[in-house]
């Protein structure tokens, strides 16, 4: 179905588009009918910056327990990131 | 018998003027023909919805559909286009309808058109079909299994749609709705709610709802698609255009 459920937030950080490297400044993350996946519906995240046009975007289209393994592995890796490391961002 | 077509890329005044996108499919070897205002999923203006308006001109029919991201994401692909209208909130609806009347208008300009438009839309299209029925003169309308006819979308979605059941006594044309038994959006309860709102309203409507097939069972790309009911829901609809705007 089209779910029309999209969670969307502000980030800051780059990602390597069609274009190549660009600053990206947003995400939205849905579950809904996927491009290429091949299933009903899929975990749909896409890595944008809406000021330089629908192009600048990466997507992925995950299945269920892909898209959790990820979310696990990025807190994972940021729970275990040496204190220290993280400071810089610690003002931002 | 198929026909031969013609298929191009045209702008089109749409709502509130703005030049958008859209794809024009028509015969090439009859004389007046009805007309199907083509209405893309939310997936977007994509390859297979293209196919589809060349498949009602193949079978004697005009079909036009606007590109209804032209606006956010003109010359993107469909699935960019698609992701940076969902970021951006929607399509709101008083500017689909805008778009479908400015492609009905062009369809009954076309010197071939014998006068008579049809809407058509999947999934949200079938929603908006519906709601376009509702606000613009059509000779005939066909819901695909659209969601959120009878409910408004849940609170906490950033989309804020309405329902649209509530305008069923404005419904300007017969309705054909095509449904799968094992969709959950919409579930076969919100079918028959919207079924009983026509029969209250007075309106002509004939729905189909086919055991084993969920949503999206006409998108051929997908794995959602069966074979064997959109075959029979093909025959259906070219049975409904023939009694309706041909």
């Amino acid at each position: 179905m089209c779910t029309y459920q999209t969670e969307r937030i502000s980030l800051r950080g780059s990602a390597k588009a069609r274009q190549g490297w660009i600053k990206v400044t947003d995400a939205t993350v849905y579950f809904d009918h996927p491009v290429h996946f091949p299933a009903g519906h899929a975990l749909m995240i896409d890595v944008i910056n809406p000021s330089m046009g629908p192009e600048a975007r990466v997507a992925l289209e995950l299945d269920p327990a892909s898209a959790r393994a990820l979310a696990d592995a990025i807190i994972l890796t940021l729970d275990q990131a040496p204190a220290a490391l993280l400071a810089e961002f610690a003002a931002s | 018998m198929t026909h031969n077509l013609i298929a191009n890329t045209i702008s089109l005044s749409g709502h509130g003027g703005d030049e958008i996108e859209a794809y024009l499919a028509q015969p090439t070897d009859v004389g007046k023909v009805g007309s199907i205002v083509v209405i893309h999923h939310m997936p977007g203006y994509d390859e297979d919805t293209k196919e589809i308006c060349r498949r009602f001109a193949a079978h004697g029919y005009n079909a036009l559909m606007p590109n209804l991201y032209s606006r956010e994401a003109p010359g993107a692909s469909p699935d960019d286009a698609a992701a940076a209208v969902r970021a951006a909130g929607g399509v709101p609806d008083d500017r689909l309808v805008g778009d479908v009347d400015a492609a009905m208008q062009r369809l009954k300009s076309l010197p071939d058109s014998n006068g008579k438009v049809a809407s058509l839309g999947h999934c949200s299209g079938g929603r908006q079909s519906f709601l376009a029925g509702c606000r613009l003169p059509l000779d005939a309308v066909i819901d695909c299994y659209g969601a959120f006819v009878t409910l408004d979308t849940p609170a906490e979605l950033p989309f804020r749609f309405k329902a649209v059941v509530g305008e069923a006594p404005n419904l300007s044309a017969p309705l054909l709705g095509l449904f799968g038994a094992d969709d959950q959006n919409p579930t076969t309860e919100q079918v028959a709610d919207l079924d009983r709102a026509l029969n209250e309203a007075g309106k002509e409507h004939e729905f189909h709802t086919y055991e084993g097939a969920g949503h999206a069972f006409f998108w051929v790309s997908r794995p959602s698609y069966r074979p064997e009911t959109a075959k029979e829901a093909w025959a259906v609809i070219f049975d409904f255009l023939g009694r309706t705007i041909s």
